[in-house]
């Protein structure tokens, strides 16, 4: 990754206080790093680590407690099309069909695009993601697989900027996974994007990624960033490779430490995602104190 | 074929029960009509009585109540639903007024809204209105809000979230809402029509207890079955053409 590319995403001393029964939570420590045009970053960390809330910071969800996040160098004011959201639940619309689920962005105020474009876009997602023959089907009869692509198509379709994934693959077994991330890059060499990916494995991280920031224990730090040297396109071949396994030993290490310090801790877990949509629906601003 | 047989056979055994009863001398007969004489009463007061008229009648007092139960349990249920905050203080007061059988309120019913249609409409209003929106506020706190973030993420507006995303969410729930308010409100039939009523089938069943007709109290429960039962396939099949993309359909 070339460091002339200009900053996308900035980190500066970031913290994220959580109210909680028991008093103020610290989720996330002063946290700095930046996000390059181009780059595809995984965050990597225990589980109720503190990762989600990053993202959720990004994507116009949660407000720091104290430091600053800025996208293109300017402060970020709630959710919106720039920025392409992919939920660990994925959030496919059960009410509409496949081809309406894709078309909903497109059909919004904010990125409202001409019929005939509208259709080729959709066209065009549902037949790279291969779901054409399923065009009209609701989402209830769609294998986990297929709601992943489909919530990747639609996420796709309004052109984000940036693709914000949370766990997009936890769900999936081993061959749909590796399936779907073979098809995430295929896409993104197509058309690149400025991505951050939150994930637990290692391998996946590894994988996709130009550059890997691995999180300490809760309240989260920066422990590491780790820059990956393998050029892209890549093959599921490069899992083989030495230099794969030296990285991926590495990485784990420092990621099992940091699961073992989490462990350690007497704390319940952080309020994570869950509490943060709490915080929303009983409309109340999402995150910070209240 | 089979699948017809079977949807039948329940109904032709508690038909099949009951004329047994009737004519196995355990009972007196004259306190169990046997079928045929409810068939005939009923083709009788359907032809040369009062029947269509107390069917119409009544229907029209349910669909009255039902509707305006409805139309306020809606939006009710949708906030209540919605802001958790308000539900915990509402829930209670709405559940009090819930447990109170309508026949008790009758009196209260009679001082201060008369006797005439408007009185028999509002307690049935008044069952259905609780019945319906306890089902849409259960209904409504059980959707994801991961919805309302995915729209947001996509850049949807207040009223275009609402249009496109929280309406279609709540359609299933007015539905069910709707069929449990029609269940209640034919269940609670006969004591709205214990307001004098001259016509109607709680008129009809009453008028028939004080002389003593049970064939015509037979004709009375069936027809208030039949039809509330008829109204709930209705519903359903209204479901599943219009919310067909739900997991379970009702």
């Amino acid at each position: 990754m070339t460091t002339a590319a200009p900053v996308r995403i900035a980190f500066d001393h970031v913290s994220v206080e959580f109210a909680s029964a028991r008093g103020t939570m610290r989720v996330v420590d002063d946290v700095t790093y930046d996000i390059r045009d181009g780059e595809f970053v995984s965050i990597i960390g225990p589980s109720g680590c503190g990762k989600t809330t990053m993202m959720n910071i990004v994507a116009g969800f949660v407000q720091p407690t104290s430091g600053s996040v800025l996208l293109d160098g300017a402060p970020i004011k709630g959710p919106g099309p720039d920025r392409g959201v992919m939920f660990q639940e994925y959030g496919v619309f059960p009410w509409l069909s496949v081809r309406d689920n894709i078309a909903f962005g497109l059909k919004l105020a904010a990125n409202r695009t001409p019929e005939a474009a509208r259709d080729e876009i959709v066209n065009r997602y549902m037949r790279l993601m291969g779901l054409a023959d399923f065009a009209d089907a609701w989402p209830k009869t769609l294998s986990g697989g297929m709601r992943q692509r489909l919530a990747l198509a639609r996420a796709y379709a309004v052109r984000p900027q940036f693709l914000l994934m949370d766990e997009p693959f936890g769900a999936l077994d081993a061959q749909t996974r590796s399936a779907m991330q073979d098809l995430l890059l295929e896409v993104l060499a197509a058309e690149g994007k400025t991505v951050m990916l939150i994930t637990h494995s290692v391998e996946e991280a590894i994988y996709l990624s130009s550059r890997i920031i691995v999180m300490s224990a809760r309240p989260t730090r920066v422990r590491e960033i780790i820059d990956v040297p393998f050029p892209y396109p890549r093959q599921e071949a490069l899992h083989e490779t030495r230099e794969f396994n030296e990285l991926r030993s590495h990485v784990r290490e420092l990621v099992m430490l940091e699961y073992a310090a989490q462990a350690r801790q007497t704390t319940p877990a952080a309020p994570r995602a869950a509490d943060d949509i709490g915080r929303i629906r009983r409309g109340k601003p999402p995150g910070g104190a209240s | 074929m089979l699948r017809i047989a079977l949807i039948a056979a329940p109904w032709l055994l508690v038909v099949a029960l009951w004329w047994l009863v009737s004519i196995s001398g355990l009972v007196n007969p004259g306190l169990v009509p046997t079928p045929p004489q409810v068939g005939l009463k009923f083709w009788q007061l359907l032809t040369a009585g009062s029947l269509p008229v107390d069917i119409a009648m009544s229907t029209g007092r349910v669909f009255a109540g039902v509707a305006l139960g409805i139309a306020l349990a809606v939006p009710v249920g949708f906030v209540l639903g919605w802001y958790r905050n308000i539900r915990g203080f509402i829930d209670p007061l709405l559940n009090f007024f819930r447990a109170l059988p309508p026949i008790a309120l009758i009196p209260l019913v009679i001082v201060y809204f008369g006797i005439g249609e408007p009185a028999k409409i509002i307690i049935l209003f008044y069952a259905s209105f609780f019945a319906g929106v306890i089902v849409m506020y259960e209904g409504i706190a059980q959707i994801s809000p991961l919805y309302v973030r995915v729209a947001r993420t996509l850049g949807a507006t207040d009223s275009e979230l609402f249009r496109k995303v929280i309406v279609p969410l709540t359609v299933p729930h007015m539905l069910t809402a709707l069929r449990v308010a029609l269940g209640v409100a034919w269940a609670t039939l006969v004591a709205s029509e214990l307001i004098a009523a001259q016509r109607g089938l709680g008129a009809l069943i009453q008028n028939a207890s004080a002389f003593f007709q049970l064939d015509v109290i037979y004709v009375g429960i069936i027809c208030i079955g039949v039809i509330a039962l008829a109204m709930d396939f209705a519903i359903r099949a209204l479901a599943r053409r219009f919310v067909a993309w739900q997991d379970r359909i009702a």
